[in-house]
C-alpha cells in the first residue's frame, strides 16, 4: 500500500515538474545555433547536456516532493529507521559516472575539432585595445580599427536624451565592420595591446581571450552571408560594455570587391605620404577623426575628461605646455594609469594630427603644429627599448 | 543534561559595554561578533547589488557612470565573499563547534579574538577606497592584471585589506582545526562528529592551503604596480595568464570553502525536521573530503577561453565533471534522509529544502559549464552569473539563513517569530528566482557579464531580474527585523528546541550559558545526530 502510494504520487510529481520545466524553457531564450559547423556542434552539445541535467533534476525533485507530500508528520507519517543502503549508494555513484562519460565523449570530439586550426585559407589578426578592435588581414594587407558607432555612442552617454530603443542595433554596431568571405576557412589570431579582452560573436560559436604578449588562435567557417554581432566578453575597464564586434560575411566575390575598395588608397590620398608635412587644416581635420576614435572615450569629445581618472585636456598643463613632453605622454603613455602608449598603435602622422588637434581645440589656442617628423624619434626610441627588453627576457 | 545549568559564569569580573566585546575570548561572544559583522556586510554588499540592478533596470546609462559601475561589481563580490559569507560560517563555527564536540571553548581563545577584530579594520580599509581620489578597485574581484594594475594608489589599500582578511581566515582555520582535533569530549570519536563539524574541519584545511596562495598572488600585483617588477607584465617577460592560474588555484577551493560548511548545516537540519537519522553519514564524510581534494585540480575550468593546450583543457573538463559524483551523492543522501521520515516544515527546514533544490539547479548548470566547447559560449556571460548566484545565494546564503533560524533559539533563548520567518522564506525564495533565473536566458542570448549597459534585446529579462533583486533585497531587511525581535524577546525556548534534534548542543539550556561543558560530557551514539553503524 505504502509503495503503491509512493509510485502514484511520484509519477504525478514527475508530470507536474516536467510541465513546469517545459514552461520555464518555453518562456526563455536559448543559445543560438549559429552559422558555422562548430557553432552547430556546440549548440547540439548544449542541448544534449541540458536535456540530461533536466531529466536528472526532474527525477530528484520528484522524489523529494513525493516525500514532502507523503512523509509529513501532519499526515501521521512515522519515521523509518534506515540510515544507509549500500546497494542504493553504489547505484547512485555508478550511474552518474556513466552519464558523465556519455557527455564527455561528444564534448571531447568537438573540442579536438575546434583546436585544429590547420588548413586556413586566410588569416586575420585581431588586436584588442581599450576600447576598440584592430583587424589586420594578413594576406590582403588591410588594417583598420573598429569602434562603437557614433549613434550608439551618443545615446549611451549618461544623461543623454536619446532613447536606446531609437538607435538601430544599440551597442551592437561599429563604425567599420570586419568583412569576411563565406565558406572560407579563416584562422583568427588574437592578441591585445593593453589589457585582456575577449573576442566573441555568439553566431560563430566561440569566444577567445585577446591577451597582451600572447597570440591565441581559433578558426571559423561561416556558411551563411549576414551580419553577426557580439561584444567584448572580458572586463577590460570603463568601456568594456561598449566595444562591440560586428562581422559581415559576404560571398567571396563581394569580398574581393571589398578588398579592392579598401586597398584603393583613399585614406592615404587625404593626408599624403606617411611622413609628409601637413598644413594646419589637414592636421586638424585628421586629428579630430583620430581623437574621436582613440581619445574621446576617456577624454570626451569636448576634451572635458572624466574626473578623477581621466583628466580634462581643455586647459591641461601638458597639452598647453611643452610640446616634447606632450609627445612623450602620448607615445609612451603613463604607466600605472589607463593612459595607453600609442607609439606602436598609431602611425606617426595620426599621433601628430591628434596632438595638433588637442593643442588647438577645446579652447587650447597654442597655435602649435606637430608634424610626423617630430614624433618619429620617440617612436623609434620606444621600439628600440622594447627590442632590448625583449632580448633580455629571451636570454 | 550536563552540569552547566548549575554553573555560574562569573569566574572573574566581566568587563561591561564596549570593553566586553573588544577583549572577549569567549567563543559564543566572538561567534556573535562574527555573525553581526557578517550581517552588516551582507547589507552593505546588498546595497551595492541594488546599485547594479538599478542601473541595469533599463537600457542606457541612467544612474552611475561605467567606472563606478565596475567599482560596484568588484566591491559587491569582495564584500559578499570575504565580508558576509566567510565570516558568517566562521561565526557559526565559533558558536557551534565547541558545543557540538563538548569542548568548553575554542582551543586558542586569544587568537580567536584577534582573528575577529582584524576584520572590521580590513573592511574599513577596503570600503574607504570608495572615497579615495582613484576610487575603489574596478577590475572585478579576480583583480586580473594588466587591468587591475591601471588602478590608482588606492590599489595598495585593497591589497593590504586582502592580506588582513587572509590572516584572519588562516588564524580562524587554525583555531578550528586545533579545537576539533584536540578538544573533543570523551567518546566523541571522529566518526561520531556532527557533519557540520566534519565539513568545517575539511574547510579549515582548504583555507590554510589556499589563503597564502591568494596572498602571494596579490603581493606580486603589489610589486608589479608599485615596485616595477614584471611578474605579470608581458613586456617585461612576465605572463598575465600566470596570475589567473595562481588566482584560481586559490579561487576554486575558495568556492568550496563557501559551500562545504553549508553542506554541513543542511546535514544537521534535514534529519532534525525529518525525525530520522542522516542517511549515509560515512559516505557524506568521504564525499566532502573528495570534493575538497578535487577542488585543487580543477582551477583552470575558469580559464577555458584563455587558450590552453588541448590536453590541459580535456584534463580540467574531466576533473570538473567528476565533482558531480560526490556532490550528487550528497543530494541523494539528503533526499533519502527525508524519504519515509516524519517531516515538519519550520523555517529552517523550508530554507534547507530550498537549498537542496536551488543548489541542485546551480550544480546542474555547473555540469553544463564544465563542457569546454559549450563553455566557449557560456563563459563570462550572465549564464555564469546565474550559475554562481544559485550556488552562492540560494546555496551558501540560504544555508546560513537556515542555520540562523535553526540555532537562534539556542543563542537567544527565545523562539523567533515563526509567522514572520515563513513570510521571509517565501518572499526570499520567490524573489531570488525572479532575480537569478532570467539571467540564464540573458547569458544564453549573448549578454556578457560586468557590463553597465546592454543592447535592447536584453531589456525584458533585465527588467524582471531587477524587480526580483529589489524584492529580494527588501526581504532581507525583514530578516534583520526578525533577528532583532528574537534577541529582544519571544516565546521561551526549551533546551531541546526542536522535537527531532539530536546532538550535544541541544543538551545545554537555551540560551546557552556563557560557559558550557566545563566538565566534558561522556558521548555515545545515543546523543549524536548520526548513527550509521546500524544497518
Amino acid at each position: 500500500m505504502k509503495r503503491t502510494n509512493e509510485m502514484i504520487v511520484g509519477l504525478a510529481m514527475v508530470a507536474v515538474i516536467t510541465v513546469i520545466t517545459w514552461g520555464v524553457f518555453a518562456v526563455g531564450d536559448n543559445m543560438t545555433a549559429g552559422v558555422t559547423p562548430f557553432s552547430r556542434d556546440v549548440y547540439q552539445l548544449h542541448m544534449i547536456v541540458l536535456g540530461i541535467v533536466t531529466v536528472i533534476g526532474i527525477l530528484v525533485f520528484a522524489a523529494m516532493f513525493t516525500s514532502i507530500y507523503l512523509h509529513r508528520k501532519s499526515r501521521g507519517a512515522e519515521a523509518a529507521k534506515f540510515t544507509h543502503s549500500t546497494r542504493a549508494e553504489i547505484i547512485w555513484t555508478v550511474i552518474p559516472i556513466l552519464i558523465l562519460v556519455a557527455m564527455a565523449i561528444p564534448a571531447t570530439r568537438v573540442l579536438i575539432d575546434m583546436e585544429d586550426t590547420s588548413g586556413a585559407e586566410m588569416n586575420i589578426k585581431v588586436t584588442g585595445y581599450q576600447w576598440l578592435w584592430q583587424y589586420e588581414y594578413l594576406e590582403d594587407g588591410i588594417s583598420f580599427y573598429s569602434a562603437l558607432d557614433r549613434d550608439s555612442n551618443a545615446a549611451r552617454q549618461i544623461g543623454s536624451d536619446i532613447s536606446p530603443r531609437e538607435v538601430d542595433n544599440y551597442l551592437l554596431e561599429v563604425d567599420k565592420r570586419m568583412v569576411v568571405p563565406t565558406n572560407t576557412r579563416i584562422r583568427v589570431l588574437l592578441t591585445s595591446g593593453d589589457v585582456i579582452h575577449s573576442w566573441w560573436v555568439p553566431d560563430l560559436g566561440w569566444k577567445r581571450d585577446a591577451i597582451p604578449g600572447m597570440v591565441n588562435e581559433a578558426w571559423t567557417l561561416i556558411e551563411e552571408p549576414g551580419v553577426y554581432r557580439g561584444q567584448c566578453a572580458e572586463l577590460c575597464g570603463k568601456d568594456h560594455g561598449f566595444m562591440p564586434v560586428v562581422v559581415e560575411a559576404v560571398s567571396p566575390e563581394d569580398y574581393r570587391a571589398w578588398v579592392a575598395e579598401q586597398t584603393g588608397g583613399q585614406q592615404t590620398a587625404e593626408v599624403g605620404q606617411p611622413l609628409d608635412e601637413m598644413d594646419r587644416d589637414t592636421l586638424m581635420a585628421h586629428g579630430e577623426d583620430i581623437y574621436d576614435a582613440h581619445c574621446a572615450a576617456c577624454h570626451r569629445e569636448d576634451g572635458s575628461g572624466m574626473q578623477p581618472a581621466f583628466p580634462a585636456l581643455a586647459g591641461n598643463a601638458v597639452v598647453t605646455g611643452d610640446v616634447s613632453q606632450h609627445i612623450d605622454v602620448v607615445v609612451n603613455g603613463r604607466p600605472g594609469t589607463a593612459m595607453a602608449a600609442f607609439g606602436q598603435r598609431l602611425e606617426a602622422r595620426d599621433i601628430a594630427a591628434a596632438l595638433t588637434y588637442t593643442r588647438n581645440a577645446f579652447g587650447n589656442e597654442t597655435g602649435d603644429l606637430v608634424q610626423p617628423a617630430d614624433v618619429v624619434p620617440l617612436i623609434d626610441a620606444q621600439l628600440d627599448e622594447r627590442l632590448v627588453s625583449a632580448d633580455r627576457a629571451a636570454n | 543534561m550536563t552540569d552547566t545549568t548549575a554553573h555560574i559564569d562569573d569566574h572573574h569580573a566581566q568587563p561591561k559595554g564596549l570593553a566586553r566585546w573588544l577583549f572577549t575570548t569567549n567563543h559564543k561572544e566572538i561567534g556573535t561578533l562574527y555573525l553581526v559583522f557578517s550581517l552588516a556586510m551582507f547589507i552593505v554588499g546588498g546595497a551595492m547589488a541594488m546599485v547594479i540592478r538599478a542601473e541595469l533596470f533599463q537600457p542606457g546609462l541612467q544612474l552611475v557612470n561605467p567606472e563606478f559601475f565596475n567599482q560596484m561589481t568588484t566591491m559587491h563580490a569582495l564584500v559578499m565573499i570575504f565580508g558576509a559569507v566567510m565570516p558568517a560560517f566562521v561565526g557559526l563555527a565559533n558558536w557551534m563547534i565547541p558545543m557540538m564536540v563538548g569542548a568548553p571553548d575554542m582551543a586558542l581563545p586569544r587568537m580567536n579574538n584577534w582573528s575577529f577584530w582584524i576584520l572590521p579594520f580590513a573592511f574599513l580599509i577596503l570600503l574607504s577606497t570608495l572615497f579615495m581620489p582613484s576610487g575603489a578597485p574596478a577590475s572585478g574581484w579576480t583583480l586580473y592584471p594588466p587591468l587591475s594594475l591601471q588602478g590608482g594608489n588606492s590599489f595598495a589599500f585593497v591589497i593590504f585589506a586582502i592580506h588582513l582578511m587572509g590572516i584572519s581566515s588562516i588564524m580562524g582555520a587554525i583555531n578550528i582545526i586545533a579545537t576539533i582535533l584536540n578538544m573533543r569530549a570523551p567518546g566523541m570519536t571522529l566518526l561520531r562528529m556532527p557533519l557540520f563539524v566534519w565539513t568545517w574541519l575539511i574547510t579549515a584545511f582548504l583555507l590554510i592551503a589556499v589563503m597564502p596562495v591568494l596572498a602571494g598572488a596579490v603581493t606580486m600585483l603589489l610589486t608589479d604596480r608599485f615596485f616595477d617588477t614584471s611578474f605579470f607584465n608581458a613586456a617585461g617577460g612576465g605572463d598575465p595568464v600566470m596570475y589567473q592560474h595562481i588566482f584560481w588555484f586559490f579561487g576554486h577551493p575558495e568556492v568550496y570553502i563557501m559551500i562545504l560548511p553549508a553542506f554541513g548545516i543542511i546535514s544537521e537540519i534535514i534529519p532534525t525536521f525529518s525525525r530520522k537519522r542522516l542517511f549515509g553519514y560515512t559516505s557524506m564524510v568521504y564525499a566532502t573530503a573528495s570534493i575538497a581534494f578535487l577542488s585543487f585540480i580543477v582551477w583552470a575550468h575558469h580559464m577555458f577561453t584563455v587558450g590552453m593546450p588541448l590536453g590541459a583543457s580535456l584534463f580540467f573538463m574531466y576533473a570538473t565533471m567528476v565533482i558531480a559524483v560526490p556532490t550528487g551523492i550528497k543530494i541523494f543522501n539528503w533526499v533519502s534522509t527525508m524519504w519515509r521520515g516524519s517531516m515538519t516544515f519550520e523555517t529552517p527546514m523550508l530554507f534547507a529544502i530550498a537549498f537542496v533544490i536551488l543548489f541542485t539547479i546551480g550544480g546542474l548548470s555547473g555540469v553544463m559549464l564544465a563542457i569546454v566547447p559549450a563553455d566557449f559560449q557560456y563563459h563570462d556571460t550572465y549564464f555564469v552569473v546565474a550559475h554562481f548566484h544559485y550556488v552562492l545565494v540560494t546555496g551558501a546564503v540560504f544555508a546560513i539563513m537556515a542555520a540562523a533560524y535553526y540555532w537562534m533559539p539556542k543563542w537567544t533563548g527565545h523562539m523567533y517569530d515563526e509567522r514572520l520567518g515563513k513570510i521571509h522564506f517565501w518572499w526570499s525564495t520567490i524573489s531570488v528566482n525572479v532575480l537569478f533565473f532570467p539571467q540564464h536566458y540573458l547569458g544564453l542570448a549573448g549578454m556578457p557579464r560586468r557590463i553597465p549597459d546592454y543592447s535592447v534585446q536584453f531589456a525584458e529579462f533585465n527588467l524582471i531580474s531587477s524587480i526580483g533583486g529589489f524584492a529580494f533585497g527588501l526581504a532581507q531587511l525583514l530578516f534583520v527585523w526578525i533577528v532583532i525581535k528574537c534577541v529582544r524577546g519571544g516565546e521561551k525556548a526549551t533546551a531541546g528546541v526542536w522535537e527531532g534534534a539530536h546532538g550535544l548542543e541541544w543538551t545545554v539550556p537555551s540560551p546557552a550559558p556563557l560557559h558550557t561543558f566545563d566538565t566534558p560530557p561522556q558521548v555515545d551514539d545515543s546523543v549524536t545526530a548520526h548513527k550509521d553503524q546500524l544497518a
